[in-house]
């Protein structure tokens, strides 16, 4: 018998044009605990979807118990007793809990579903690991924590063994994330061996026995967490030291430059309201962080900041002048600028070039047109130097077609844009989303410098670090409110955590001091 | 830059000449299928009857320039993500005033296109409205008013007596009069769109100077979808209205002005095509295929405007193609044949899909690996968060 329950030896995986895996090597001992740490792009998920029967590898076996096995699809993983919770939750939103765990392995009697064992299975597993679930609830109606319960519970219903989490305290708060580790080491000790897929690294300390790194396809190495830290595996993931901290010396306030006045916006499809009553102002030297977990009306309060939803109710200005009616261009005219957190969607048209790309907010001023006539000259030369000076990097330089080039590259082309415009209040949604380290250090350093230009900066972001090492001030935000306000300095994850939860919150009082 | 730019048309201009190709085969499967025997000598004429003579390929331009003007017309919306399938609507409405400014008001040529112009952009403009200000879908609102046009020109026609063939010696009055008369030449000499010579120089009645009027359109079109900022905000919201509208670009405006335009364009094409002075307006109770027929020239350009001039070209050359399978053929199979192959002409899109996977398998030695695998992690991701 083998001392490892899954072995994925030598596993090559191309793609067209690129090497995803390139002769990685992992090892699952029973009962552990073992993170799989890497950067965006690194191959990680395509590892773990070539474990899981999506795709087949070029090279490289799979032993399951020291024997060779081929997995084709999904349900041979299933069979191999090998269970995922994906990143993104694999629900159907109009079925209840019970029946979302049960599809697929229903248990049937001359072709009539058989709920009742299988309600008996799920609540004995649902009380015997602490995983608290209403069975009969419908997966929409249920918070993102308790979903995810509901595709831990999934697996545990299949009797897998082997247990695959993609990045799954991204949706979390630090609370979720305390109880789902809990969850995690009481697997481990009843025997069920956990792939752990994260690039958090105090995540992998706390919880990881073991770590594999890898490195733009390729395995940089398996070490022991208790022989490691911080530092080091983040040179392994990056390929050089990384300052985590943001270096920034205490900003001078001035008059407000962004101010909310009572502002409620709907929903586009229900009658419901996605902001309630919202008031806040950003000064000129000031970053203000807005916390909050994922879809708590973040999204609704930056679109009707930058007008591209009218509000209800409510007043927004700009310095003194209110902008509440004012179209997206007015708004930009006085110096609104905006990093949008869906960057495919709003940030860029990705059939045109960077270079046009780069001239989305100003091509119709003076400098990029003469009587209608777009003044491809001043184009290239404007955008040729904001490659230069953000490194944004594409195959051609500034005619590459913003489709082709990867995700941080064209976040970091919006970043450029953005600052370009010499905004005086710049909203910035989620503005490192899905970039490398290095990457995150400059936009930070950038914001940063903003606003020690004497600029306005709103910063909304789901990762609750990136909120407390960026902003001055950090507002909360939960289910369309602002329900807390606190002092970058002082406040700590936890405390933040609470209120992201809606656990505790400040009265209107306190928020408004 | 070049590289680039060359890439792209390469991969545009191979999809255009294997979808023809296929589409000629499949012609010739079907010429097979109706009348064995004749296959390859009508195939054979369908090929080379455009450039047999000088009087043939008159007939290809003289053809071309509102199948042109079409094309331009459906190229226009589509860059700018609307599809206009109302061009036959327009093109009717464009035949209509053109004629009624030369006719009627006893206008020159050029008076009656600019009118044609006018009206292909008035109906243009209705669907516009309709998508920008209530958000009511352009293809359902053109094709009706492809019909509203038809039967409202048709009405008008048959009221209005001087407009019609019988009022300038001839017998029928089902279709309008013959700018060529001698009756109505002395009423309007200028009425026609002049030949400058073109005819002697070809030995035909059918050349003209519309087909140069229509290619420079094209050109001109070019300059604005390429060169100005109008073409620039056009082409954003065509590509990808949220940004535009993140941009502070007021998509609205621009939905209805591209398809003012768009029927400007058609319009255009009915004034050139019946200021010829070859050809009268029928009236009967179906569309007109010219104004459908922009669709492909559209397709089969990929909505490139400089294209377009070729695709206008290469359908009319196959339409007066066609023509010379008679007697062999019948004209509805002829129809079908020629359908046929422009159908499957304008699968160039398909293939150009298909020519730029290849390409893509054939360079990757050329591209930035790391680029590829963080792209390809996040449309995974992306399309993911899309499905939910």
């Amino acid at each position: 018998m083998s001392e490892y329950v899954i072995e994925m030896l030598n596993i090559t995986k191309k793609f067209p044009g690129i090497i995803a895996n390139d002769d990685v090597t992992l090892q699952l001992k029973k009962g552990e605990i073992h993170a799989l740490l890497g950067e965006n792009g690194a191959g990680k998920s395509t590892l773990m979807s070539v474990l899981f029967g999506l795709y087949q590898p070029e090279e490289g076996v799979i032993k399951k118990d020291g024997e060779v096995v081929k997995i084709n699809d999904p349900n041979d993983a299933n069979r191999l007793n090998i269970g995922m919770v994906h990143q993104h939750f694999k629900l159907v939103q109009v079925f209840s809990v019970l029946d979302n765990i049960i599809l697929g392995a229903e248990q049937t009697k001359h072709g009539f579903l058989q709920k009742k064992e299988a309600r008996q299975k799920v609540m004995d597993l649902s009380h015997k690991y602490s995983l608290q679930v209403d069975p009969d609830a419908m997966i929409e109606d249920i918070s993102v924590g308790m979903q995810q319960r509901v595709e831990i519970l999934k697996m545990l219903f299949r009797d897998n063994d082997i247990l695959i989490f993609d990045e799954p305290t991204a949706v979390l708060t630090p609370q979720e994330i305390d109880e789902l580790m809990q969850i995690m080491r009481n697997f481990a000790r009843e025997g069920k061996s956990i792939l752990f897929i994260t690039h958090k690294l105090n995540e992998i300390m706390a919880v990881a026995d073991r770590v594999t790194v890898l490195r733009k396809g390729k395995c940089i190495g398996t070490v022991d967490v208790a022989d490691t830290t911080v530092d080091e595996l983040a040179e392994m993931m990056v390929g050089r030291k990384v300052n985590f901290e943001v270096e920034k010396a205490p900003g001078v306030l001035g008059d407000p430059a962004l101010t909310v006045q009572n502002l409620v916006v709907g929903d586009k499809h229900h009658g419901k309201k996605k902001v309630k009553n919202v008031s806040f102002s950003v000064h000129k030297g000031e970053i203000v962080g807005i916390a909050g977990i994922d879809g708590n009306g973040q999204s609704e309060l930056v679109y009707a900041l930058t007008g591209l939803v009218k509000p209800e109710s409510g007043a927004v200005y700009i310095d003194n002048h209110e902008i509440t009616h004012d179209s997206v261009r007015a708004r930009n005219d006085l110096g609104l600028s905006h990093i949008p957190e869906d960057r495919h969607k709003y940030g860029l048209v990705l059939d045109y070039t960077l270079a046009e790309n780069l001239i989305l907010k100003n091509y119709y001023s003076p400098e990029f047109q003469h009587f209608g006539f777009l003044r491809f000259d001043e184009m290239n030369k404007y955008s040729d130097a904001l490659i230069k000076r953000f490194d944004i990097r594409s195959s051609q330089g500034g005619v590459t077609i913003a489709r082709s080039m990867s995700g941080g590259n064209q976040q970091k082309a919006i970043v450029a844009r953005e600052l370009s415009l010499q905004p005086d209040v710049l909203i910035a949604v989620q503005p490192t989303r899905g970039l490398d380290v290095g990457a995150i250090e400059y936009i930070h350093k950038q914001i940063v410098a903003a606003r020690d230009d004497r600029k306005a900066v709103l910063l909304v972001s789901l990762e609750l670090d990136e909120v407390m090492s960026v902003s001055d001030r950090i507002l909360v935000m939960y289910e369309g409110e602002i329900v807390a306000e606190l002092d970058a300095k002082s406040a700590t994850a936890q405390e933040l955590g609470l209120y992201m939860s809606g656990a505790n919150r400040q009265t209107r009082m306190e928020v408004e001091q | 830059m070049k590289k680039h730019g060359n890439r792209k048309g390469l991969i545009n201009a191979t999809a255009s000449l294997i979808s023809i190709a296929l589409g000629l085969i499949f012609g010739f499967v079907l010429l097979m299928l109706f009348n064995m025997p004749h296959a390859l000598t009508g195939f054979s004429n369908l090929m080379t009857t455009g450039f047999a003579s000088s009087e043939k390929l008159a007939k290809v331009f003289y053809q071309s320039a509102p199948l042109l003007m079409t094309g331009l017309s459906v190229a226009f919306a589509f860059k700018t993500g609307l599809f206009n399938i109302g061009a036959t609507g327009q093109y009717t409405m464009g035949a209509f005033l053109a004629l009624v400014g030369v006719v009627q008001f006893r206008l020159p040529w050029w008076a009656g296109l600019l009118l044609g112009m006018v009206g292909g952009a008035i109906l243009g403009s209705i669907p516009g409205l309709c998508k920008a200000l209530f958000n009511v879908n352009e293809v359902i609102t053109s094709i009706m008013f492809n019909w509203i046009s038809l039967f409202v020109v048709n009405l008008s026609f048959n009221n209005m007596p001087l407009m019609l063939a019988n009022a300038w010696g001839a017998i029928n009055k089902d279709r309008t009069a013959s700018l060529t008369g001698a009756k109505f030449m002395a009423y309007n000499p200028d009425a026609t769109i002049p030949k400058a010579g073109l005819d002697q120089l070809f030995g035909s009645n059918y050349m003209n100077i519309a087909v140069i009027i229509a290619i420079l359109i094209a050109g001109l079109v070019w300059v604005i979808m390429n060169r100005t900022t109008f073409g620039y905000e056009l082409k954003a919201c065509g590509y990808n209205r949220f940004a535009s509208d993140y941009a502070g670009i007021n998509a609205k405006r621009n939905i209805v002005l591209s398809m003012t335009i768009a029927g400007a364009l058609a319009g255009i094409g009915g004034g050139l095509y019946y200021l010829s002075g070859t050809a009268q307006y029928t009236l009967v109770k179906s569309l007109l295929g010219m104004g459908f027929n922009g669709i492909p020239v559209a397709l089969l350009a990929s909505s490139n405007p400089i294209g377009t001039i070729f695709s206008a070209l290469f359908v009319s050359y196959i339409q007066v193609g066609g023509d010379a399978l008679q007697p062999e053929y019948s004209r509805e199979i002829i129809d079908i044949i020629i359908a046929a192959i422009i159908y499957l002409s304008a699968f160039a899109l398909l293939m150009r899909g298909w020519i730029s996977k290849w390409f893509l398998r054939n360079q990757t030695e050329n591209i930035n690996a790391e680029s590829i695998v963080t792209d390809s992690d996040e449309d995974a991701t992306e399309s993911e968060e899309k499905a939910e």
